[in-house]
């Protein structure tokens, strides 16, 4: 039994489904990575595991339980969290709140994980009381990511967490989800950035058109030559 | 010396009393739009509503006997705002919540809150009639003088009801200041309004923050519906009428944000009170030495009385010119 089982998944925003039947299977101990040309439903995907559009076909299950279109406030309990691309830090609350709003559905203490978030980002924790709209791109990215860890998920849901990014911060942040995953975490994420990501990941996914094209660890996909050929770019 | 008084209980006291009043309404109208995105049209019969609320439970305390050195509606207000915000809630579940759960556009929901105005004002004029009333009916409304200490002065008038109000204003916007910035709920409120995709995906049960508002929303329409009711008397079209300064006050201070409301209500407020005061008896005083050749200008308002609500759209088109976004700045949809 996977941490997360997405089998046989069509889904889309009503009218053409954006997904057809899409299959991935994600452990704990995994990175998962999906990459794919532009419109081929990588993004798509992690919205449908986390109900934010609907699964016409298929199921998603988390642990074995069936969350097929479940809300979003009952998935984040269960151990689910995403990091959407956009619009991922509340820009009018400071950097703090913005963490506590991860821990919304908690209602146990949890500093000791806020500790934890602000020792994985130091940047935070010297900003904590500034306004998140008023950080960089990088230190959104992080509150971003701090935001999600704060529910302590056992799957992390990124969205192109490099993205705008400049190289440096692009590596730091795949740094920190490396450092996520050993310490229990199974990730899943979407990379435009696609060969510095396979590089780590322990899982590959190729999507094209909704659905899988290859699937493998990391490496095998970045030394297949038609992967390479067509997703990669040579 | 008198002329200055007469400023101070003309300006200072009716301003502060108009203001508390579009406040409290205003943060109301804000919150609904920061979390629900649409202008509720309605919020000023919500006021009435409340207000009448107040009425039948400070009727029900005469007729037990109840006399306290306070007026009744002040009494059995925090009964009535509990009350008010269980209607609120009734009205978002019977009306809003099936026109939310179809997708429907926030033009639709601003269409249902003027059919839910109309409602209101036909279900009190069906049960309270038309006319006029008075909470005041069987008790004094208590003037308190306030004595200055210099020979001859008039003193500072200002009526309990006044004071009640002014101060239970406070008392309010401290509550939902600690509210917003301390609660966990008052903080998913805040989220919900910055972003509500985030906030749904962060795990926040919108559901209970959609409530919270109402509750919040409602239970300050009737503090400020009662005390308007208390300062003036109680009809059935008391709040309709400022319905318009209301939301002046909350777009001025920035849509969805609950300071900018606070505010947007004071300086409209005080802006009405200021517009329509006779600035000439400010210069009473120098009458002896008037110069021959200028006439002593008789009336020096800037608006007759009866075109008060204009001075709110006045502000209303300079801030948007200015500043669309409001002072504090809001969303901008």
């Amino acid at each position: 039994m996977s941490l997360i089982e997405v089998s046989n998944v069509s889904a889309g925003y009503g009218g053409t489904p954006i997904l057809n039947g899409v299959n991935l299977a994600i452990e704990s101990t995994d990175i998962g990575v999906i990459v794919g040309p532009n419109g081929a439903g990588k993004s798509t995907t992690l919205k449908a595991i986390f109900g934010l559009l609907r699964v016409s076909e298929g199921a998603v299950l988390l642990n074995g339980r069936d969350i097929t279109n479940a809300e979003a406030d009952k998935l984040v309990p269960m151990g689910l969290s995403f990091v959407p691309q956009e619009f991922n830090v509340f820009t009018s609350m400071t950097v703090e709140e913005n963490l506590e709003m991860g821990a919304f559905v908690r209602r146990d203490d949890f500093s000791d994980t806020l500790a934890s978030v602000y020792e994985m980002f130091p940047p935070l924790k010297e900003k904590r009381r500034q306004k998140a709209g008023e950080l960089s791109g990088g230190q959104r990215q992080m509150v971003a990511m701090g935001r999600a860890l704060m529910s302590q998920p056992k799957l992390l849901l990124l969205d192109e967490p490099s993205a705008g990014l400049s190289p440096r911060y692009m590596l730091e942040i795949f740094e920190q989800v490396i450092k996520i995953n050993k310490s229990g975490v199974g990730i899943l994420m979407v990379e435009q950035n696609a060969r510095q990501a396979l590089e780590f990941a322990s899982k590959g996914f190729v999507l094209a058109g909704g659905k899988n094209r290859f699937t493998g660890s990391g490496r095998e996909l970045l030394d297949d030559p038609e992967v390479a050929q067509s997703f990669l770019g040579g | 010396m008198n002329e200055l008084i007469f400023f101070v209980n003309k300006v200072l006291v009716s301003g502060t009393v108009l203001g508390s009043i579009y406040a409290l309404g205003a943060v109301g109208v804000t919150l609904i739009f920061g979390i629900l995105r649409f202008a509720h049209f309605a919020h000023g019969d919500m006021m009435t509503m409340g207000a009448f609320v107040t009425f039948v439970l400070a009727s029900i305390a005469a007729s037990m006997g109840i006399q306290t050195f306070w007026p009744t509606g002040f009494i059995v207000l925090p009964f009535a705002m509990a009350i008010a915000a269980g209607l609120a809630l009734g009205i978002d579940r019977a009306f809003y919540q099936p026109l939310r759960q179809r997708g429907a556009k926030p033009v639709t929901l601003l269409i249902a809150s003027i059919g839910v105005t109309l409602m209101i004002q036909g279900l009190i004029r069906l049960f309270w009639g038309v006319e006029a009333r008075s909470f005041f009916a069987n008790e004094p409304k208590d003037l308190i003088r306030i004595e200055v200490p210099f020979e001859g002065v008039r003193p500072i008038v200002i009526s309990e009801p006044q004071i009640l109000l002014i101060v239970t204003t406070v008392i309010a916007v401290v509550a939902l200041h600690l509210f917003l910035t301390r609660s966990r709920l008052g903080k998913g409120m805040r989220a919900m309004a910055d972003n509500a995709d985030l906030a749904k995906v962060s795990g926040i049960n919108t559901r209970q923050v959609i409530r919270a508002t109402w509750v919040i929303a409602g239970g300050l329409a009737c503090m400020a519906g009662t005390m308007l009711a208390l300062d003036v008397t109680l009809k059935p079209d008391l709040a309709f009428n400022i319905v318009l300064p209301i939301f002046a006050a909350a777009i001025v201070g920035g849509l969805g944000q609950a300071y900018g409301a606070i505010a947007g209500g004071f300086l409209i407020g005080f802006a009405e009170t200021m517009a329509v005061f006779n600035w000439s008896i400010l210069l009473r005083p120098f009458r002896q030495s008037w110069p021959d050749w200028l006439p002593f200008p008789a009336d020096l308002s800037l608006v007759p009385t009866e075109y008060k609500l204009t001075v709110a759209f006045v502000i209303l088109v300079v801030v948007l010119l200015v500043r669309p976004t409001g002072i504090f700045k809001g969303a901008s949809t």
